[in-house]
């Protein structure tokens, strides 16, 4: 159930040249700015519209689109599921109707259809909500009917747009933990496509940044947030992305360290520390800051007015500093360093 | 084709002529006096001024519109306006408040309507106009009566009871009039549609939409390329007598008698004789 | 409360402007209840001409309009989501009864259904079949008369609903034909039910087209508008109370449909 696409489109102002691989059971995040072709990449892998060029295939033998020998499989022929940013729930089905319509329209049997969606409302925690119209539900409830509606089938590839984008910052936290959650139990392929960094880090095996319809970076999250190949990936996914157990306002690192948080929260969590927080030091620093680490330079990387460093110890983080403090405070590769970052300047995620 | 129908039209409506007038030749007295009263405005008379509306029914468009052109030649300073309609709404309009100095209506019953309203006195027939069955030239039923058939036919030799067969609605004068030309043939079930004027009827046989209509003789004679006309005995039963009267409260009263005075004059009826209409 | 500061805050001249436009078109039906005899109303209802013609100007209207949705909602579609080329012309086209004088469409139908129209010809000597002066030629000048305004408010609705529920519909695997039957059509009912209800009521006051193409006959082609200008040549008091009749008739249906279907809009 891989994934291999060529996709060639070229549609007004845009001009769009993907190549993907997605494997078995793997999640890969497409991440870019708006306008970037992300949306048209995903259309041309559902089928709802016909590239220019290129192919896509499925599971190394399946084609869907070979433009050169003039194969297309409509939408509704292909086994896939679709997440859309604002759900797209049918108003005038109920939820259950709603997550069973795709089992139905391939001709599995009313009855059968209904325990089948029945089942997954229950893992995605809406079961109690099927007989609503979808114009009652939140949107965080919206969002898991529309997961359970595109993953019921047991599709080949489930392809996810902006899943979270439309929901508010507090339901984002908690539907992108549950959403992580259904994608490691998934065994089809994942496309994800996201402007927000924070998802691809939290739910993506690999990485894809697409800057203007070409692929500038890929590899996996920390990878790209550590070597950023161009300024435009430095200010998007710079980041660090760090798992650990909260318990009240610390967080336990699963890799060594610990974290202080200004938000409460326990139980497994990732922790967001932000480049440009980070602040470099000769020596520890006496006054306010509750994180203090000591760290090794391990690259630096300068892009505009800025140095990214990426920092090794038991707190990983990427740090920003000026090129100016950069020569005053005569870093190179291999020094040991000191690392302050504010507690309120941490974001912690639930995983 | 034109050709081919000419002969028997015009040869029908002579006979018709013929016939007719001989049938109704009484009120003919009636008009003349008003005929004499009412002669056209004479040279160096400053003559008639303003406007003029005149309320006609719809068959009489041809030839009204004509008589207006002779008084406006008269009368320089003249203008005449006609509203040609189904006689019926016509008197509605009247009766309503609808201003006209003079009306002329395609039957006595709907004058009566505005007699009777106080809104005109002292109507004058000056025209008279049977009915004729008006088929399309094809003739698709096989209405025409046999070559060697002698008088006037009965309306039952002419059509059988499963043709289509157009009429006014009774509630006009032509519809009137019909009805009672089909009641005393014994035809009440025959006909398809009842159409809201004669106009209509005419169409629809010139259409070939019907295989028959009953309409005016001065409706067929402004017609004789596109439709066959044969006269029956019963239209001499209901022969609608036209109406003209100057209103009470015209606003050009001496234009309006002018014009009523035209119309029953030698000259009036010669024009409308022209036009198919016969003498009463 | 928020309603009745916003109807305040309406500015002067917009809402004279739309004082007067309401007295317009009120007044006249107003004057019509006045001028109603009542007294006779009774008698004059029971006439057997006038529930003869309210029945047929209803059964032909509600045959016109659902002849107009089979044929009108699947035109609206391809005026709203194909690709054909051409469909602007194709709309115009659609859309020329709505500017036709209604009498011009009758002799239109005429020339093609008639008994020596092109089609009518046909029809006449293959079948023995002929149209004018039927029922069915009602039903056709009405629906030909009414279904633009079917076509035009389906289309309007289509194009005002999100197509990516029918794109999220493609993903679920319903080919277009399902898509449309269990999607579209359900989306934009409401659209289609207004459409539906514009167009009953014209074909209900339908008039020109009627009495020119189909004719003018008691139980079989005479229509409410009908019998109303006929009756008013002669009876005007008949013609108002008739007018009254087919007044209470649409205002009754279109009440009961707002409240049935048209209330969740």
């Amino acid at each position: 159930m891989s994934l291999s696409a060529q996709v060639a489109v070229r549609r007004g102002a845009l001009d769009l040249a993907v190549d993907l691989e997605v494997a078995d059971g793997e999640v890969l995040a497409v991440l870019g700015p708006n306008g970037a072709g992300k949306s048209t990449l995903l259309r041309v892998l559902a089928g709802l519209l016909p590239p220019d060029g290129g192919r896509v295939v499925v599971d190394g033998a399946e084609v869907w689109d070979d433009v050169a020998a003039e194969v297309r499989v409509p939408a509704h022929a292909r086994h896939l599921g679709m997440v859309f940013q604002d759900h797209l729930l049918f108003p005038h089905l109920s939820v259950t109707e709603n997550v069973a319509f795709g089992l139905r329209t391939r001709g599995v049997r009313r009855a059968d259809a209904r325990a089948a969606a029945g089942e997954w409302l229950e893992r995605v925690g809406i079961a109690e909500l099927g007989d609503r119209r979808p114009g009652r539900l939140s949107g965080g409830q919206a969002q898991r009917a529309a997961l359970a509606r595109a993953l019921v089938g047991d599709p080949a590839l489930l392809l996810l747009d902006e899943p979270l984008s439309a929901l508010d910052a507090r339901t984002r936290l908690t539907v992108r933990a549950e959403l992580r959650h259904h994608l490691a139990g998934y065994a089809g392929s994942t496309v994800l496509v996201t402007h927000d960094p924070v998802d691809a880090m939290a739910l993506a095996d690999r990485v894809v940044v697409v800057e203007d319809g070409r692929v500038v970076q890929a590899g996996t999250p920390a990878d790209v947030s550590r070597h950023p190949r161009t300024d435009y990936v430095a200010r998007l996914v710079g980041l660090a992305l760090l798992p650990g157990t909260a318990a009240g306002s610390t967080v336990r690192l699963d890799g060594g360290g610990t974290v202080a948080v200004a938000e409460e929260s326990t139980g497994p969590v990732f922790v967001a520390v932000r480049p440009e927080s980070v602040a470099l030091w000769l020596s520890r620093p006496d006054g306010s800051p509750r994180n203090v680490w000591p760290a090794r330079l391990v690259s630096a990387t300068p892009h505009g007015s800025t140095v990214r460093c990426e920092l090794d110890g038991e707190v990983p983080v990427l740090a920003d500093v000026t090129a100016t403090a950069f020569a005053e405070l005569g870093l190179a590769p291999g020094a040991a360093v000191w690392a302050t970052v504010k507690a309120s300047e941490v974001a912690v995620y639930a995983r | 084709m034109t050709r081919r129908l000419a002969g028997p039209v015009l040869a029908v409506l002579l006979f018709c002529l013929a016939g007719c007038t001989a049938a109704s030749g009484t009120d003919g007295a009636d008009a003349a006096p008003g005929a004499a009263e009412g002669a056209p405005a004479e040279a160096g008379d400053p003559g008639l001024t303003g406007t003029l509306t005149v309320f006609a029914a719809a068959s009489l468009t041809d030839v009204f519109t004509d008589l207006g052109q002779r008084l406006e030649e008269e009368n320089p300073q003249l203008t005449v306006r006609f509203s040609f309609a189904g006689s019926s709404a016509l008197a509605t309009q009247l009766l309503q408040g609808a201003p006209a100095d003079v009306f002329a209506s395609a039957d006595e019953a709907q004058m009566a309507r505005a007699e009777d309203a106080g809104l005109v006195t002292d109507p004058e027939v000056f025209a008279e106009n049977p009915l004729m069955l008006a088929v399309p030239p094809e003739d698709p039923a096989g209405v025409a009566p046999p070559e060697e058939s002698g008088g006037i036919p009965g309306l039952a030799e002419l059509i059988r009871e499963d043709l289509t067969l157009a009429v006014c609605a009774p509630e006009v004068p032509c519809g009137a009039a019909a009805a009672e030309v089909l009641e005393s043939a014994g035809l009440t079930d025959v006909p398809d549609t009842y159409e809201d004027d004669v106009r209509a009827v005419l169409t629809k046989v010139q259409l070939g939409e019907v295989d028959a209509g009953l309409v005016y003789l001065s409706d067929v004679h402004a017609a004789t390329d596109t439709v066959l006309a044969y006269a029956f005995t019963e239209a001499a039963r209901a022969v609608n007598r036209y109406p003209v009267a100057v209103v009470e409260d015209a606003a050009n009263p001496a234009a309006a008698r002018a014009f009523a005075d035209l119309v029953l004059s030698d000259e009036g009826r010669t024009a409308l004789a022209d036009a198919g209409f016969l003498e009463p | 409360m928020s309603a009745r500061r916003e109807g305040a805050g309406v500015p002067v001249p917009l809402m004279v402007p739309a004082a007067l436009g309401v007295v317009f078109l009120v007044l006249p039906v107003v004057g019509l209840l006045v001028s109603t005899p009542w007294a006779q109303l009774g008698p004059r209802l029971a006439e057997p001409g006038v529930g003869e013609a309210l029945r047929l100007s209803v059964v032909s209207a509600t045959l016109a309009t659902a002849v107009s949705l089979v044929l009108g909602v699947p035109l609206a579609w391809v005026l709203a989501r194909s690709r054909l080329r051409g469909r602007s012309v194709l709309r115009a086209l659609v859309t020329v009864p709505l500017v036709l004088p209604p009498v011009v469409g009758g002799v239109a139908l005429f020339l093609v259904l008639g008994r020596q129209g092109l089609v009518g010809q046909w029809l006449d000597a293959a079948f023995g079949l002929t149209i004018p002066f039927t029922t069915t030629a009602v039903v056709i000048a009405e629906t030909f008369v009414a279904m633009p305004f079917l076509v035009i408010s389906v289309e309007g609705a289509l194009r005002a609903a999100d197509a990516r529920f029918e794109d999220a519909a493609a993903t679920l695997g319903a080919d277009r034909w399902t898509t449309f039957r269990r999607v579209t059509l359900p989306l934009v009912a409401p659209g289609i039910a207004a459409g539906a209800v514009l167009c009953w009521a014209r074909a209900l006051g339908e008039f020109g087209a009627t009495i020119t193409f189909a004719g003018n006959f008691p139980g079989t082609t005479q229509t409410m508008p009908l019998a109303v200008y006929l009756a008013l040549q002669r009876d005007p008091d008949a013609a108002i109370v008739l007018s009254l009749v087919l007044l209470a008739v649409s205002l009754a249906t279109l009440l009961l449909l707002r409240d049935r279907w048209l209330g969740r809009v």
